[in-house]
């Protein structure tokens, strides 16, 4: 986080888009801010943090447990009639989509904006799924800017959208947008609202007879909703009379890379960009009257691009991610818009003979999960069909060499569930690796389960006291506290162990995981150490 | 005008510092400045990239393209090579000497430096040594930010200012040493020759 991006003064300045996007929140008059750390959305809710800890104050931030709890944090702020910002990445709403969707149905009172950055080209996710897909899917409103400016004009415009026709509002992000800096022009910032409202209970209550009434107004509501969308400034339609051939629609940041080489096609093809959705199908239909084929450049799914394909032939030709004019997985470049465009791509240089190794991420020299890994690794050798599942997070670099422990990483707390899955298999010794961050994010409902029918599993609990691979953000239960819930939750005593890890206890770490594998039941073992990040970070 | 940069080099390095430091400074020089990176994951020791445009007009595409990029300022030998389908034909590569082996498999040295030599107008520089002369081994990415400022259309005074902002928040010495490390990674390089020196 930049020490800028907390002033507010009008000069431009360099601004992260999830700056912008923070900045945009706080100048709307935000009450609060909720978050789950993620990449690439974590700047968002440490730049709030820090500004609300600077001397000229501003709106509450708070990390919560998991996305699904800051979702509904972030509702009750809004229904109380204070606007409300709640950040995310985009497997983060998968997390959220039960208040998410849910919120649709409800008529927020304060503007309730929901920033999502999705992840194209996987740089630090596990899927690249697109979040338009769920703004659709609920009927919100979705805005998508193309730069940090906008990013930071749209999160504004969001609060009078999501206030006018009471619906919340995604702001969708990219990786590229919220992790580019460039310059952001500042507007003063707003007032909060006034004192806490009484909400009407029939617009909150969502038993059938009263969701019922909230759908159908929803739908009735639609209409003005898509004339929003026609006439919004984010959505541009340029119409070039003398070239008919071919015109380019955009979104989001796509634009950038298409005006970046627009100066190599030699003509301007008529060119409808959209930041705006519902998406705007009046003018979609102009564009397409005007020429005889269509290039859609989206990054994320084909998302526009499936909606004009449907299912009949069409009468106009549509190029993008389904007809391999644009690669369907992977992030947008320039490049790729040459290649769509016919435009020769350059060459860069090529290394003469030399085969360039990889150079992969990989735990912190000093790690305290290196540990627990060596231990785990002794006190599984000789064993004839063992399945570890890990989870999200630092550790999840351990599958890799040197440690090459793990078998499975496939969602948060999804260790352990899948670990008592295998045990009911049969699959012995079945282990659970997970952190304690990921742990209490969605690790706790799983392991009642496994409670529940006593699974013969081990539960390995890393705990560095942080959230450390997203840049040490502070954990909400310290050490001592997930040992008590763990034994609340009703793991026997006998085989709930707090261990404090160290390399030269790796031999003792080692026999204690032996002793609980062979264990006929649940075992819990929580392995801690702080982070050396945080530890770092703690002296400073 | 206009000038693409990839700063590389491995997490921990401090190569968005570089690229924040350049982007800052051009937009103190009244120039556009776009800058796009990649957090979480690859930083924890693994390969580290940053994307810089520069222009005195308004600019496009936050990343650069194939081919196109004029400078490539790296942290370490190895990742000044990781890019090079970036570099333009004319392009010039700005890298420290000094490897970071931390992983199996680190080619020769020696063979990763002949192979940085072998393209035109490479420059060669020993950050680490330059920096703990400056005062401190850390300033090792300011070094390369001296080294490269020949290539950058940003006046030295826009960059000397912006450090001396940076710095100032932290240390009265921190800003002596930064400012030190910036002249002496600037003296290095001679434009218009190979003024590297020899590992």
């Amino acid at each position: 986080m930049t020490e800028n991006a907390t002033m507010t003064d009008s000069a431009t300045r360099m601004l992260m888009g999830d700056e912008a996007v923070a900045l945009g929140a706080a100048h709307a008059g935000i009450t609060a801010a909720y978050a789950y750390p993620g990449t690439p959305s974590t700047e968002i809710l440490e730049c709030l943090d820090a500004l609300a800890k600077s001397p000229a104050g501003g709106p509450k931030a708070f990390w919560c447990a998991n996305e699904k709890t800051a979702y509904e944090a972030a509702l009750g702020l809004s229904m109380a009639g204070k606007r409300a910002l709640v950040s995310m990445k985009h497997v983060g709403l998968n997390v959220a989509a039960d208040p998410f969707m849910n919120s649709a149905v409800v008529q927020p009172i304060g503007g309730l904006v929901v920033a999502v950055a999705d992840d194209p080209g996987m740089h630090s996710s596990q899927n690249e799924q697109d979040s338009r897909y769920y703004a659709d899917f609920a009927r919100i409103p979705c805005l998508e800017p193309a730069d940090p400016q906008e990013a930071y004009d749209m999160v504004r415009d969001a609060y009078d959208i999501s206030e006018a026709f009471r619906i919340p509002v995604m702001v969708r992000l990219v990786t590229r947008l919220a992790h580019q800096r460039s310059g952001v022009t500042l507007c003063p910032a707003q007032q909060q609202n006034d004192a806490p409202v009484s909400p009407d209970r029939d617009d909150w209550v969502l038993l059938p007879s009263h969701a019922k009434k909230l759908w159908k107004r929803r739908l009735l509501d639609a209409p003005e909703l898509k004339r929003w969308a026609e006439e919004s400034k984010y959505n541009t339609l340029t119409l070039n009379q003398e070239f008919r051939e071919v015109g380019i629609i955009t979104t989001g940041i796509a634009k950038h890379y298409f005006l970046e080489i627009t100066s190599e096609i030699g003509l301007s093809p008529s060119h409808l960009h959209i930041g705006a959705y519902p998406m705007p199908m009046d003018k979609i239909r102009e564009l397409a009257a005007h020429c005889a084929e269509i290039i859609v450049i989206e990054e994320g799914y084909p998302h526009i691009e499936r909606m004009l394909r449907g299912i009949i032939p069409s009468a106009i030709t549509i190029h993008g991610r389904m007809d391999g004019t644009i690669p369907e997985d992977g992030e947008m470049t320039q490049d790729l818009v040459r290649r769509a465009l016919g435009i020769p791509v350059s060459e860069g240089v090529k290394l003469s003979s030399l085969e360039l190794p990889g150079r992969p991420p990989r735990l912190c020299e000093g790690c305290p999960h290196t540990d627990a890994y060596d231990a785990l690794r002794i006190a599984l050798d000789g064993a004839e069909n063992p399945i570890v599942m890990s989870d999200i997070g630092c550790y999840t670099l351990g599958i890799l060499p040197p440690h090459n422990v793990g078998d499975s990483c496939v969602c948060m707390g999804a260790s352990i569930g899948m670990a008592k899955g295998a045990a009911d298999a049969g699959v012995h010794p079945s282990i659970a690796i997970i952190g304690d961050s990921t742990f209490l994010h969605s690790g706790v409902t799983p392991l009642m389960d496994a409670v529940a029918a006593d699974a013969n599993m081990v539960l390995l609990i890393l705990d560095n006291q942080t959230t450390a691979m997203t840049g040490t953000q502070p954990t909400l239960l310290p050490s001592e506290r997930i040992h008590e819930l763990i034994l609340g939750l009703g793991v026997a005593p006998e085989h709930c162990h707090k261990f404090e890890v160290h390399p030269r206890k790796v031999a003792e770490l080692a026999d204690l995981f032996r002793r609980e594998i062979a264990h006929p039941g649940l075992s819990v073992v929580i392995a801690h150490r702080v982070c050396v990040e945080a530890a770092r970070r703690n002296k400073k | 005008m206009k000038c693409d940069i990839i700063a590389a080099g491995v997490g921990g390095q401090g190569v968005l510092s570089i690229s924040a430091i350049i982007a800052a400074s051009a937009l103190h020089a009244g120039l556009h400045a776009v800058q796009s990176e990649v957090h979480g994951m690859s930083q924890r020791g693994g390969a580290v990239v940053a994307h810089l445009r520069i222009s005195d007009e308004p600019i496009h595409s936050a990343t650069v393209g194939l081919g196109r990029a004029d400078l490539v300022i790296s942290m370490e030998p190895l990742e000044s090579l990781r890019y090079l389908e970036y570099l333009a034909p004319n392009g010039t590569i700005v890298t420290s000497i000094e490897p970071v082996k931390n992983f199996d498999g680190y080619p020769e040295i020696e063979t990763i430096l002949a192979e940085v030599k072998s393209i035109p107008g490479s420059i060669l520089i020993d950050a680490t040594k330059l920096a703990r002369e400056a005062g401190n081994a850390k300033a090792a990415n300011v070094i390369m930010v001296g080294a490269a400022s020949h290539y950058l259309p940003i006046g030295t005074e826009h960059i000397l200012a912006f450090v001396e902002e940076t710095f100032r928040a932290k240390s009265e010495k921190l800003v002596e040493v930064n400012l030190k490390a910036f002249a002496l990674g600037r003296e290095q390089v001679k434009v218009g020759e190979l003024a590297g020196i020899e590992a």
